[in-house]
């Protein structure tokens, strides 16, 4: 199990997967806008998306719970 | 008419740009007006404002971005002219057109000038007409990747993708064989669907292509048009060093370009500046193959850009008085025999390995001071950096006597700036001042890359 976390604060800007979606190391997660950049979150497993805590529009802060990968 | 009559001015901006025009606004005797978000509220710009209108939350969209509550603001509090400092509504044609609609001074080139050189296929190919060089590029918008394709056989590889409208570097990248046109063309074709601020996107994203020039600098020329037509050429920054295309230091003059190329310069940004009937302070974008001595147009910014300190401090000019004169109607003399050396390092809230985002709470905020030191800042201890705009906190501007003088200069300045709380790319820039490159002024806009390969 891994868990994916936020590195900063970020707005989600897209999400990319759904819960139950089967998921490869580098695969895009969800997509966070932070200072006009956009930033992907990469899961580093390969697995199965157990978990999605995030919704598009949400503010997340660092170190919040993204995703948990299985 | 004259400068008096222009007050009380709207600045539609934030952060260090909208403090700077407000100092510039008040020392010429004029009442300074700021628009803010509810995130930003606490910021200096706010407070040493004449009076400060909240105008919504802190989602650009629903606050600077939002043409109808800045042209509330400024009916509100009987503004006569509004400043749109740079970003947000500075190149938004239906902002200007809507200002001068209700009667008040747009501080900014004419909305017609703005139109012509917002779309950049455009002006590409108003700037070959009026015989400044431009790159091997698309003449038409590319609106789907197979039209990319052909495009991109024929400049030949590698090239630069970008979106039509827009700025900032956002959705741009270089592709060097296909597969790599394919992902630069669909995150252009995305940025372009998402940030054009004037529903470009109706019509498809457009995209251009240009032949990319490895090694190359990057090199502008500060242009002011006047009443009547005559657009003056007031110098060079050198803008080489950039993250993720977009500028981290600047320079003045280049280190790069001889006398004779600087001069060839000049004369195609005044001649660009006159063939869109340009008025008031704007920017004419290059790239310059060093070894070559030669150079193209890039584009065109038309307003205030982000590193006129560079400029004021070798010219002794204030670039925003001028554009403020210029826009009440006056020719004023202005004579720029750029003098000395000056560097400029924006300082932003991102770390200094990745150059990734850190917003956050600043603890502790103290600005170096001194002979030839000028620092803009839109923060101090106290305030919060939020993700919701651009990761500028402050610009440091060093200015010396040649440029060893500036870089020593410079070096002491980054070590006495202290920011604590947001992470910051102070320590990125005392590793360049360090790097040899930078040093010799043998540089390219690779050289970040390089730093970090």
């Amino acid at each position: 199990m891994a868990e994916v976390r936020a590195e900063m604060v970020a707005n989600v800007w897209k999400v990319v997967v759904n819960e139950g979606d089967q998921v490869s190391d580098g695969d895009t997660l969800v997509i966070l806008e932070s200072m006009k950049m956009e930033i992907p979150v990469i899961s580093e497993d390969d697995g199965v998306v157990a978990q999605l805590k995030v919704a598009e529009g949400d503010v997340i802060q660092e170190g919040d719970l993204i995703a948990v990968i299985e | 008419m004259l400068t008096e009559t222009l007050g009380p001015v709207l600045v539609a901006n934030r952060g260090e740009i909208a403090r700077r025009i407000i100092r510039t606004v008040k020392r010429m005797g004029l009442r300074a007006i700021a628009v803010h978000s509810e995130a930003d509220a606490d910021l200096p710009f706010v407070r040493e404002a004449d009076e400060a209108v909240l105008i919504g939350p802190a989602n650009p969209a629903q606050s600077y971005l939002d043409v109808a509550k800045v042209l509330e603001a400024a009916r509100a509090t009987g503004a006569r002219a509004v400043h749109p400092g740079y970003g947000f509504l500075a190149e938004n044609v239906a902002f200007a057109r809507a200002v001068i609609e209700a009667g008040m001074v747009w501080i900014g080139p004419s909305p017609e000038a703005i139109d012509k050189m917002g779309d950049k296929i455009n002006a590409r190919n108003l700037m070959e007409a009026a015989g400044v060089p431009v790159a091997a590029g698309t003449r038409e918008p590319v609106t789907d990747l197979s039209l990319a394709l052909r495009a991109a056989e024929s400049i030949g590889y590698p090239v630069m993708v970008k979106t039509a409208g827009g700025g900032g570097g956002i959705g741009m990248s270089v592709a060097h064989d296909e597969e790599g046109l394919a992902k630069a063309y669909e995150q252009a074709a995305r940025a372009a669907a998402r940030f054009s601020g004037d529903g470009d996107a109706l019509d498809g994203p457009a995209v251009l292509l240009e032949r990319y020039i490895e090694r190359a600098r990057h090199v502008e020329v500060q242009i002011l048009g006047l009443p009547g037509g005559k657009v003056l050429a007031l110098g060079e920054r050198d803008c080489s060093v950039q993250r993720r295309h977009q500028k981290v230091v600047e320079e003045s003059p280049s280190p790069g370009i001889t006398p004779e190329l600087r001069e060839r310069m000049l004369a195609a940004a005044a001649r660009a500046g006159e063939a869109v009937g340009y008025l008031g302070a704007g920017t004419v974008e290059c790239l310059v193959d060093a070894d070559k001595q030669d150079f193209v147009f890039l584009e065109m910014n038309t307003r205030l850009q982000v590193e006129h300190p560079v400029t004021e401090l070798v010219t002794g000019l204030d670039l925003v008085e001028l554009q403020l004169r210029v826009a009440a109607g006056e020719s004023p003399e202005v004579s720029a025999e750029p003098r000395g050396h000056a560097i400029e390092f924006r300082v932003y809230a991102e770390d200094p390995k990745r150059f990734f985002p850190g917003p956050g709470k600043i603890t502790a905020w103290d600005e170096p001071t001194g002979d030839g030191v000028r620092v803009d800042s839109g923060y101090e201890s106290g305030n919060t950096v939020t993700p919701f705009y651009d990761p500028l906190m402050a610009k440091l501007c060093v200015y010396g006597s040649d440029r060893a003088e500036a870089l020593e200069k410079g070096r002491k300045a980054v070590a006495e700036f202290v920011v604590e709380g947001p992470k910051n790319n102070l320590p990125f820039c005392a590793e360049l001042l360090e790097n040899a490159e930078f040093v010799t002024g043998d540089y390219d806009t690779g050289l970040v890359a390089r730093m970090r390969a």
